[in-house]
């Protein structure tokens, strides 16, 4: 955020005050200004303390405890870093968990995004049909999860699915510990395509077309003029589109979740932790630990992306 | 299916990319729902602090709230007849029906937070392990006046304290259920030793039939198979001992378990960690599998009438005869009082109710896959499978409850599923899995 945005200019002061003196415009602002003021900031960051920053710090706090989820704050036992150590070498899921989100990740990023991208530049091209097309890419995305799961189940089930109907075999996609977690990443695939290509087709909408015609004229090919022109302008784009599919992969639960709460062969990060502190478990501390160690991973991206966005802030 | 979590997930996915793209906003929401859960239970806390005392205090409108996880048709329409028969004038009850793995899984927060006066729940160690941290009422004066529930009946609803939280109301034996039409029509008797039972197996196998049904993509009906050859190999005391995290699962006795397990699952269904419970019952139903260790609830799955009749059940054969076949598993499902419950007297006097033959006698009539606790309950009703039942409980030296309801939530959950798990889609590695269970475990039963 740049200095001139924080103070919108007002009708009334910016036509009376010379352009550059903010301060004696700040001093102008009324009492009912003040308040106004005051409330719109004090809001948003009181939600984001006690919504985003608690529940943050407090799982970081739990991760170091104990607590089985019952009995009050006071009786939490401090035990360092042992609920670490457990996760690490005493909790067999857990390994499988991370490589499980790293196969995720690499999925999306080498496959699934690429491919959306392509789509988007296929559909900005205006081909015939490019409406129908755009929809049917994207319906997946507006598709409830619990929709997904049943879509799925249809062509993966064992016994009538089709899928093994027209292979002729009998492989359980959900169950056999070989196949689920592919059979898994396929589905969001199918998810994740769609809403890349939508993000991307809105960049390529703003890419202004005097540039495309100054490589046209100057002789770059469809290749060239993508790679060359379209694609380092949409640099901010781009970077969203990163950080996205970073977030989708650890953030991925719900599907697994609903297939088999993320057990035998679709473990996930997100969904042990679940099954740790939300159910009747309630392994609080060790599900923190857990939550914390994703919440580590999940804050380099994040850092990677607030230092990139500043830098190309402070360049324009 | 963990709500919050999810639905906040699911309001994630709402956000516009425009909004979501900032990165910080998206994880946010994530780490808000996980500290969500956390933040719940503290405050509930604070408000159970509030409303404490003010015991014998009622409604003025005389409301008694029941905290019901009969979501299925069978035993939800069993309650709402129990309830329609108890008659007591300036009470009225009302049942709030919760999906049970759901209700299950929120109990902790749901009993820290504003629970209803009276809640279904399971006897055991598993009602101790609520008992014990205060989240369940005291109610040993109710239980003066119960008649017709036996000493083990008894036992199975007092808490570590040695008072009483729990009334008994229906149990149902775990055993092998099969259908004695494609028994007889095949010739086949129920086996009594584990070689007559493998030797079986291999017969069924040879005439196209899957000799056992067995599905655990819920992670706990194979807890079952666990419990029976413990219980047959190492005998109740042992199991026990195990579950209460005393004995340690890295011995020779866990092994032979393990290992004798894994010289039945070839004749197990295969790709069970797909299949739910419902699939593997209904290959019975359907006479394509032969046998399966089961409760008996998977009658649910079989129609009412002739196709529900032509099930029977034989004890899970003897491993070894030193051991014999005594100690059986017969879960029993029941009522509990919240610990700070709204109206008091009512909820006394329905859980007083409740362990009544009358009220049981309703409930069995409306789902026959169960059987009355109380001993007065009339048993002119039943069918031969239920009376078979009772007197199989009847004749059995010592009740195991199940892996789930027999050891700590968290052991059986976070551990066991996992394990179990493990073991059947590699079961040759049994040396390092009860090494796991067992370290495992020291982190879990401290203290």
């Amino acid at each position: 955020m740049t200095t001139q945005q924080t103070a919108p200019p007002k009708a009334g002061a910016a036509a009376t005050a010379p352009a550059g003196r903010v301060n004696r415009r700040v001093r102008r602002l009324t009492g009912l200004d003040l308040v106004v003021v005051s409330l719109m900031v004090a809001i948003p960051t009181l939600a984001v303390l006690v919504l985003v920053w608690f529940p943050a710090v407090a799982s970081v706090l739990l991760s170091f405890t104990n607590w089985d989820g019952v009995g009050s704050i006071g009786d939490i036992d401090w035990i360092g870093g042992t609920n670490y150590v457990n996760v690490a070498t005493n909790y067999p899921p857990f390994w499988p968990a991370l490589q499980h989100n790293i196969i995720w990740f690499a999925v999306l990023f080498l496959f699934a995004t690429p491919v959306g991208m392509f789509f988007a530049v296929l559909l900005d091209k205006e081909i015939r049909f490019t409406r129908f097309y755009q929809t049917a890419i994207y319906l997946p995305v507006v598709l409830s999860l619990a929709l997904t799961g049943f879509v799925w189940q249809l062509l993966y089930s064992r016994d009538q699915g089709l899928i093994n109907g027209l292979l002729g075999t009998q492989i359980d996609w959900y169950g056999d510990p070989n196949y689920n977690l592919w059979a898994a990443i396929v589905a969001t695939c199918w998810k994740h395509i769609g809403y890349i290509m939508l993000l991307y087709l809105a960049g390529l909408k703003a890419v202004d077309a005097s540039l495309r015609e100054a490589a046209s004229i100057d002789g770059a090919n469809e290749r060239q003029t993508f790679f060359r022109i379209v694609f380092p302008v949409m640099r901010p784009i781009n970077v969203i589109v990163l950080v996205i599919t970073v977030i989708e992969s650890l953030r991925a639960f719900d599907l697994v979740w609903v297939i088999n709460k993320g057990r035998n062969g679709l473990e996930l990060i997100a969904a042990l932790v679940t099954a740790n502190v939300v159910g009747e478990a309630s392994r609080i501390g060790f599900g923190s630990a857990m939550a914390t160690i994703m919440l580590a991973i999940s804050s380099v991206f994040v850092a990677i992306y607030v230092t990139i966005v500043t830098r190309e802030e402070r360049q324009s | 299916m963990s709500r919050p979590s999810s639905e906040a997930q699911y309001l994630a996915r709402l956000v516009p990319p425009s909004v979501a793209a900032t990165g910080i906003n998206r994880r946010a929401l994530l780490r808000g729902a996980l500290g969500g859960a956390t933040l719940l239970g503290a405050t509930s806390l604070l408000a159970a602090c509030g409303s404490g005392g003010g015991s014998g205090s009622v409604p003025a409108d005389g409301a008694l709230t029941i905290g019901s996880s009969a979501s299925d048709a069978v035993p939800k329409k069993a309650l709402a007849d129990v309830v329609a028969g108890f008659k007591e004038p300036g009470i009225t009850p009302r049942i709030n029906t919760v999906e049970h793995e759901a209700f299950q899984e929120n109990i902790n927060n749901y009993l820290q937070g504003s629970p209803d006066d009276v809640f279904t729940w399971f006897a055991g160690f598993r009602m101790q392990f609520f008992a014990a941290r205060g989240l369940a009422g005291d109610i040993s004066d109710v239980w003066q006046n119960v008649t017709g529930m036996t000493e083990a009946l008894k036992k199975q609803s007092t808490g570590e304290d040695g008072k009483q939280y729990f009334i008994p109301s229906t149990y149902y034996p775990w055993a092998v259920y099969y259908r004695p039409s494609v028994w007889a029509e095949k010739g086949y008797t129920a086996p009594k030793t584990l070689d007559e039972y493998v030797a079986l197996g291999e017969k069924m196998k040879q005439d196209g039939l899957v000799p056992i049904a067995f599905a655990d993509k819920d992670g706990w009906p194979a807890m079952g198979t666990f419990d029976q050859l413990n219980l047959r190999i190492n005998g109740y005391d042992f199991h026990v001992g195990l579950m209460a995290g005393k004995e340690s699962w890295d011995t020779p006795q866990v092994k032979n378990v393990f290992d004798t397990w894994r010289r039945l699952l070839p004749l197990h269904q295969p790709d069970s960690l797909g299949r739910e419970w419902q699939e593997a019952a209904q290959a019975i139903q359907q006479k394509k599998a032969g046998m399966m260790v089961f409760g008996m609830f998977i009658g649910e799955q079989f129609n009412e009438g002739a196709d529900r009749e032509d099930l029977d059940f034989f004890p899970f054969p003897e491993v070894d005869s030193r051991i014999g076949t005594d100690a059986i598993e017969a879960p029993i499902d029941g009522y509990m009082m919240s610990a700070r419950p709204k109206n008091e007297p009512g909820a006394k006097k329905f859980l007083s109710y409740l362990s009544s033959p009358a009220a049981q006698d309703v409930q069995v009539k409306a789902n026959p896959t169960v059987v009355a606790t109380n001993s007065a309950a009339t048993t002119t009703g039943y069918s031969a499978l239920q009376k078979k039942a009772i007197e199989y409980v009847a004749s059995a030296k010592s009740i195991a409850q199940f892996m789930d309801r027999d050891t700590r939530p968290d052991f059986a959950s976070t551990v066991m599923i996992p394990a179990i798990q493990q073991f059947i889609s590699n079961p040759n590695d049994i040396d390092g899995l009860v090494k796991s269970i067992e370290s495992q475990k020291k982190t879990i039963f401290t203290g």
